[in-house]
């Protein structure tokens, strides 16, 4: 049997009424070891202007390098009172102490957008290496007419050389990828859509 | 520990022609959002085969009835909306995230930018969400959406479609759509919903009116079954 996979569609202006019960800015918390590390940034579009209207979700490893378990026990924890004006922030707590690993957050009016994790360990790359430290992205935003693929990198990080992702895309480009450290040692990252500057996005 | 022994699959890429080009100026905020370069291609690693499971997290088990969470009743007409997640070779995506938004019966939506002048419904936030069952079955009560005015063209009006998010067993699998109407006068007109050039794949994301979903005495039924990609046949060696 082969069915075809469903045409995305585009997340529209209006997403905060249908995600936001899951929006997840801090992955740290019950079970998450590691070194916490912030991470901030602006998505831009072609003309430099911020996305005011837009969703990063994430996902990644733990701090060992270690995804989330596939096949947790499914045993739903049920909410007694539906409270239609709560947000997710309160909800959306992993009732059991493993890292989750995945992250969602909207932008604001100036297109910024900020999140406070763990940094991952190095999971298995296809070729036997071991990938450099990152973060998947998605991008959602009015406009898109499907998610836009990317990855967050870390400064600093030496195998950020051998990375089995950075060494498909071209040297001049890289930079996209890699987050910068400010004084205070929070991390910086911003997506361009579209211009000179554009982020690398991945055919995934 | 297991894991870097694990043998892994990848996920088979869109058939082409099904999935949108990212630039399609028709839709007017495309074109200033759409990457200009072309996409790096990227060979799965297990960051993408992998992905979240949202089976711990707060699950609200009412929250698949959007006509509920107040004392009064939604104005419109209520309808019942099932279907199945599965992938390309029809295995079920079992015990998965669905996330669901929409206009009110009037066409409006309960958000700050929605500046339509049609009436909020007191009674309807126009939010909800569930887990597929294992197999992959789901089932929201809701109220028809109405159409709306947008400002993508002149008398642009978006035809009736409710937002579906899907997660799927991985990050490869995340999948963001819009179901629609049959019979809907606007489809012909909407230039997202005309993002691609396929008609059959296009028409799938158009509900199918459907009796056994259909409730006597309470509420029209439909039919929208969503389709991941399914896993790549060979496996990697890791």
């Amino acid at each position: 049997m082969s069915l075809q996979a469903t045409t995305s569609q585009t997340v529209g202006p209006f997403f905060q009424i249908g995600l936001a019960r899951f929006y997840v800015d801090d992955l740290t918390g019950l079970g998450a070891s590691g070194e916490a590390i912030e991470i901030e940034g602006r998505v831009f579009d072609g003309d430099g202007e911020p996305v005011p209207d837009g969703v990063i979700e994430i996902w990644q490893a733990d701090a060992q390098g270690k995804y989330a378990p596939q096949e947790s026990s499914r045993e739903l924890e049920s909410i007694e009172e539906n409270d239609p004006h709560a947000t997710g922030h309160a909800q959306a707590q992993r009732a059991e102490g493993a890292f989750l690993g995945f992250g969602r957050v909207p932008t604001q009016a100036d297109g910024s957008f900020r999140f406070k994790t763990i940094k991952p360990g190095r999971a298995p790359a296809p070729d036997e290496t071991l990938q450099a430290p990152h973060i998947a992205v998605s991008v959602f935003t009015r406009g898109l007419l499907r998610r836009l693929v990317t990855r967050i990198y870390f400064p600093d990080e030496p195998s950020n050389a051998e990375d089995f992702a950075l060494k498909l895309v071209e040297a001049a480009r890289r930079h996209t990828l890699i987050a910068k450290k400010l004084r205070d040692g929070r991390l910086e990252w911003n997506v361009v859509l579209q211009g000179k500057d554009e982020t690398v996005f991945f055919d995934c | 520990m297991m894991q870097a022994m694990a043998k892994f699959r990848g996920y088979r890429r869109a058939e082409p022609g099904t999935q949108p080009e990212y630039l399609h100026p028709p839709y007017v905020s495309s074109i200033k959002r759409a990457p200009s370069k072309p996409l790096v291609y990227l060979p799965y690693t297990l960051s993408e085969v992998t992905g979240p499971s949202f089976d711990s997290f707060a699950i609200d088990v009412k929250a698949s009835d959007l006509t509920r969470p107040h004392a009064g009743e939604p104005l419109g007409e209520r309808i019942v909306v099932s279907g199945r997640v599965l992938d390309e070779d029809g295995r079920p995506a079992a015990h998965t995230l669905i996330e669901v938004w929409q206009a009110n019966a009037a066409g409006r939506y309960r958000h700050n930018v929605d500046q339509h002048n049609a009436p909020l419904d007191p009674n309807f936030e126009g939010s909800g969400h569930t887990l597929t069952d294992e197999h992959g079955n789901f089932r929201f009560i809701t109220i028809r959406p109405g159409a709306y005015p947008w400002r993508n063209h002149y008398n642009a009006w978006r035809p009736a479609h409710i937002h579906f998010s899907v997660f799927g067993p991985a990050f490869a699998t995340r999948l963001i759509t819009q179901m629609y109407f049959p019979g809907d006068a606007l489809l012909p007109f909407d230039p997202i919903f005309n993002c691609i050039a396929d008609e059959k794949a296009r028409n799938r994301l158009i509900s199918i009116f459907d009796w056994e979903t259909t409730v006597c005495q309470q509420a029209l039924g439909y039919r929208f079954d969503i389709v991941l990609s399914g896993r790549d046949s060979t496996p990697w060696e890791k």
